[in-house]
């Protein structure tokens, strides 16, 4: 099944989620390509669209919003548990 | 959207409506002002709750607001109503508007002898400059002469996905043609200072951002204390908001991707074309009179939460971040951005808001204005009165 996500500047690698989407569904990008969810990503969160390393920038809007903060699969949920601010507020 | 149907005005500004204001100087002639406009159908009631008991800095934010919002380009006559003893007097605010070239008249309350006098004789200067604005007809302008104010109030979760990166595709657009854009809400851009820094368009105007942005910061947890992560920590965790940079990002979308040309401060007007930042707090009502003082000839106000607040002057387009609130408010909302999260792309949904601005610069009321949610303008302060 398809589910659809939003990616909304082309330098993201990770993409809203429109819908709840469970572990285990084909997502289908604006591109064309599709990728598979690792873990259940909840309406409006985060999903990552490239297999991530600790450390690596994680780009919305075209812009880093935080680091990862340890390994990210593609496909997976990104948010206060993996994900890291840039700087220290 | 090249061009659209304006008012010329003596100073070079251009005017999307043709209102004749009715202006108190200080809050005590508010009652006035309103007696006014009842009977002047068509005047445009300016309240506001300042005027007086003020010094220093906010004296001089306040005598700027005023008189900017008197010289707005939306005005083609002003009626100042004075009380006679106030700090901000008549006579200085009709001067100001007056070298503006815009036809000014005044009523002062002690001189008139008391409310009903004043408002019989504000009524019959009011009808008298309704009929000479009436004359002048509107005129082919190029869009590089507007000037779009943004904002945001009540945002959601989805706000900085759909409704915010909508307007940013607008205001790249405008940009591209020469016009002007002015953000602001500098409580909603902390954490992104270095992004803004980045974009701006000489090292001095970065400085100037970063000195906004630090400020704002530091206003925030000043006045915030232990609660100041409420703002300046993510909004709302469960919406997916998973740092400060990606909450400050969705609200600054808004603004789009072009250089910043100038840093403006609050009511200030801007001297460079393109985008400007205007140093206005978070607070919508205070930003919009903000927006409304610099010379916006319209804003672009988005919503998640469905906040349905116009302003006297200038038509205020309600962009929904969601269908359902769209659905909810739908006498409010103009424009449903939502639509993005059921498949319509960005640029479609920026396109349908291009399409209501031309009609709304060329006469068309917006659902604010139809509405009548001009209210009060709320200037900014940022100190106790005496």
């Amino acid at each position: 099944m398809e589910q659809r996500v939003l990616i909304i500047d082309e330098r993201d690698n990770v993409a809203v989620a429109l819908e709840d989407i469970s572990a285990g569904t084909e997502i289908l990008l604006p591109d064309g390509r599709k990728i598979r969810s690792v873990s259940d990503i909840p309406y409006s969160h985060k999903v990552s669209l490239a297999a991530l390393s600790a450390g690596d920038t994680v780009m919305k809007y075209g812009e880093a919003i935080g680091r990862a903060a340890a390994d990210i699969e593609m496909g997976e949920w990104v948010h206060s548990h993996n994900l890291e601010p840039m700087e220290e507020m | 959207m090249d061009t659209f149907l304006g008012y010329e005005r003596t100073n070079g500004s251009v005017g999307v409506r043709n209102h004749v204001a009715v202006i108190p100087t200080v809050a005590c002639a508010n009652g006035v002002v309103g007696l006014i406009a009842r009977e002047a159908p068509g005047a445009v009631p300016l309240f506001h709750g300042h005027g007086c008991g003020r010094a220093g800095r906010d004296l001089e934010l306040h005598v700027r607001t005023l008189t900017n919002l008197a010289k707005h380009p939306n005005v083609g006559a002003v009626l100042v109503v004075g009380l006679g003893c106030e700090v901000i007097t008549a006579e200085f605010l009709a001067s100001a508007i007056e070298e503006s070239g815009k036809s000014v008249q005044s009523v002062v309350i002690q001189e008139e002898g008391g409310s009903l006098k004043s408002a019989a004789k504000g009524k019959g200067v009011a009808l008298g400059l309704i009929e000479s604005v009436g004359e002048q007809e509107r005129a082919e302008i190029g869009i590089d002469r507007l000037v779009l104010g943004l904002e945001c109030g009540g945002s959601d979760a989805f706000s900085g996905i759909t409704a915010n990166p909508a307007v940013g595709v607008v205001a790249d657009r405008l940009v591209e043609k020469g016009g002007t854009v002015i953000l602001t809400e500098n409580t909603e851009m902390i954490g992104t200072s270095h992004i803004l820094e980045r974009r701006a368009c000489t090292p001095d105007v970065a400085a100037e951002v970063k000195s906004m942005i630090q400020t704002a910061e530091q206003r925030t947890r000043d006045i915030l204390g232990p609660f100041a992560s409420m703002v300046i920590a993510p909004g709302n965790m469960d919406g997916g908001m998973s740092s400060i940079q990606e909450k400050s990002l969705g609200c600054i979308a808004k603004g789009g991707t072009s250089s910043i040309m100038q840093v403006v401060d609050y009511a200030g007007v801007p001297s460079s074309k393109g985008l400007v930042l205007m140093d206005a707090p978070g607070y919508d009502t205070e930003s919009t009179a903000g927006l409304a003082a610099s010379g916006a000839q319209v804003i672009l106000f988005t919503t998640g939460q469905g906040n349905p607040m116009g302003f006297p002057l200038v038509p205020v387009i309600k962009i929904a971040s969601t269908s359902r609130l769209y659905r909810s408010m739908e006498d409010d909302m103009d424009i449903n951005a939502g639509a993005v999260l059921e498949g319509r792309s960005l640029s479609d949904v920026a396109e349908s808001i291009i399409k209501l601005l031309c009609r709304v610069l060329g006469g068309e009321l917006s659902k604010a204005e139809k509405n009548e949610q001009g209210g009060i303008a709320c200037l900014y302060v940022t100190g106790p009165s005496f």
